[in-house]
């Protein structure tokens, strides 16, 4: 455990002190995930069947597919959500920058600090905004104030919300508007220094201008962060992202490029679904 | 055939309805009136019984509710006036000590069988946990008697908190149970997606979104021993002056009242009746600042 703290410490220093330009060549080298033949359970149903992937570093990768396909459950693979759900199954192997996060040695604290997650639902902690993004400094060890004060600012003005809060720091997170709330969640994530950040339908609960403002902040943290956005909205998928995969009933039926995606579909099933013959 | 057959009989299935309906048309209005009539009254009584009681209590004890009542010890039989501060007192050193006993295993019992207990345990202890909440209350007295008071071989403020404290724990185990297990499992998971160990989660994000839950929970729970005579008599005991050492019998108010009340001069009964108000007065309070921290916290949280 003391190691962890130590561990994820140095970077988050070493970042806030060296300035953006050093984070951004760091997380250049991180952030890689890859899938090899996994297949998942919830007790008898099998709910992911053969997914082999591979996402590159500083991508934005969309996950399409009707509901119930399977692709909320892979995206909660990555940083071992699924855990929680008991009489789960994981066979095949996930690696995360190379390392296999289903091995008995794996930290699961300190997978979740490299791996972060935005949910559908916005989830301000019951605190004040300022804690919010502080909390999960703290939680490493951080106790300078001038450094928390710095990675607060950062993440929000990276989250684009510095400029409606920076006033009101020390509000309660739930006055913010459901907007907010998401790219509140957004900065509370990305002020722990992950790698890649986990997207589940984030836009699903909010307005078109609110939608549209977390597209255009996706755009811009890609430069640092590996992103895997699982969106209902295909429009959405063909906007932001650089890759798209479309699962149904559990299997991979088409990853590539997302340009060549919506205009040349290689399998047959991937153009009915993006043509809205179904699902 | 058969469908001309189904009507027919179904046409004359209309008429007996129709017929039934109309003879006991009387009849149930006449219920309906009635039922609805006893159900107000059953209503009407609850108001009639708890304003009968204030009103009782105010006419008989509020001469004797005077600035002398908060702030002096009781007078010997015969002499007027006095008070009644050493059991005011002592009874707020007894629901200190209480809720020093009861919340932090109430608490602690209720999040364990809300985030951690396995299922076929928790069912468990909800129901040794609603067994004791049916426990009569003297039966706590007994218990705190053994295990306190027999070892200290001596009557004291510590024993009665710790009866006051037991009875606490079930009611406040069920209520934060109820009120931590509301919390919606997606601030849990954002917790731990952050990379936050679960006991932290617990302690950091799921107990403050229920703590006006628990929070009114415990004041519910004090305000219910607040009240109670049996569970001191042979603990707290009771003392007609000032104590204060944790070790040594101590007054409380409803110990202070049934004392009072029971005895044989019209002076005391007056007090009595005095202590009475007080102690509900005292409940009221509790109850009141409970919901006022209630809403005060809501207000923060919607930011108004």
């Amino acid at each position: 455990m003391n190691n962890v703290i130590e561990e994820s410490k140095t970077p988050l220093k070493a970042r806030v002190l060296t300035g953006p330009q050093a984070g951004v060549s760091m997380s250049a080298l991180h952030g890689s995930i890859k899938v090899k033949d996994l297949n998942f359970y919830y007790g008898e149903h099998q709910a992911l069947k053969n997914v082999s992937m591979t996402i590159e570093p500083n991508q934005i990768v969309a996950m399409i597919g009707p509901s119930g396909c399977g692709k909320s459950t892979l995206i909660r693979i990555f940083n071992r959500m699924n855990d929680l759900i008991p009489s789960t199954r994981v066979e095949g192997e996930v690696l995360v920058d190379g390392v296999d996060i289903y091995d008995n040695n794996t930290d699961v604290v300190s997978l979740r600090r490299k791996v972060g997650m935005v949910f559908q639902k916005s989830t301000p902690f019951p605190k004040s905004i300022y804690e919010n993004i502080a909390y999960g400094l703290k939680i490493v060890g951080v106790k300078d104030h001038r450094i928390l004060n710095e990675i607060v600012e950062k993440s929000l003005k990276r989250a684009a919300l510095w400029n409606e809060v920076k006033d009101h720091l020390n509000k309660s997170a739930m006055s913010l508007s459901g907007g907010q709330q998401q790219r509140l969640c957004i900065a509370r994530a990305i002020a722990v220094d992950p790698e890649i950040i986990l997207m589940d339908e984030p836009c699903s609960a909010l307005d078109p201008i609110a939608t549209s403002l977390i597209e255009l902040l996706m755009g811009t943290l890609k430069e640092e962060y590996t992103i895997v956005i699982v969106t209902h909205n295909m429009q959405q998928a063909g906007r932001v992202s650089d890759k798209t995969a479309f699962l149904m009933h559990g299997q991979i039926i088409e990853f590539s490029k997302t340009k060549d995606f919506f205009t040349n579909p290689s399998s047959k099933i991937t153009e009915d679904y993006i043509t809205g013959r179904f699902g | 055939m058969v469908c001309h057959q189904g009507a027919g009989t179904g046409d004359q299935m209309k008429g007996i309805i129709h017929t039934a309906f109309e003879r006991t048309r009387l009849r149930r209005a006449i219920w309906d009136r009635v039922m609805a009539f006893i159900l107000t009254l059953c209503a009407l009584l609850i108001l009639f019984i708890l304003l009968n009681i204030l009103t009782h209590l105010f006419v008989q004890g509020f001469s004797s509710l005077n600035w002398d009542f908060f702030t002096q010890l009781p007078k010997p039989v015969g002499e007027k006036g006095g008070g009644m501060v050493n059991a005011i007192a002592g009874t707020f050193t007894l629901l200190g000590l209480a809720v020093c006993v009861g919340v932090p295993i109430g608490l602690g019992a209720g999040v364990y069988l809300s985030e951690y207990a396995d299922q076929h345990f928790a069912q468990v202890v909800r129901f040794v946990a609603d067994v004791m909440n049916g426990i009569p209350s003297i039966v706590y007295g007994i218990f705190a008697y053994i295990v306190c008071v027999l070892p200290m071989k001596s009557f004291s403020a510590l024993s009665g908190g710790f009866a006051l404290g037991i009875m606490m724990v079930p009611m406040i185990t069920r209520t934060s149970e109820q009120f931590v297990r509301m919390v919606p499992s997606q601030l849990r998971e954002a917790g731990l997606a952050l990379g936050v160990p679960k006991w932290r989660v617990t302690v950091d994000i799921v107990i403050p979104s229920a703590l006006a839950g628990i929070t009114t929970g415990i004041m519910v729970a004090l305000a219910r021993v607040a009240g109670e005579t049996a569970p001191l008599l042979f603990t707290a005991f009771g003392n007609h002056y000032w104590q204060r050492s944790l070790t040594q019998p101590i007054a409380a108010l409803p110990l202070q009242v049934f004392t009072y009340a029971i005895a044989p001069f019209n002076d005391w009964h007056r007090q009595a009746w005095a202590g009475a108000i007080v102690l509900i007065l005292m409940v009221l309070m509790i109850n009141g600042w409970a919901q006022f921290y209630v809403m005060s916290r809501n207000r923060w949280s919607s930011g108004k």
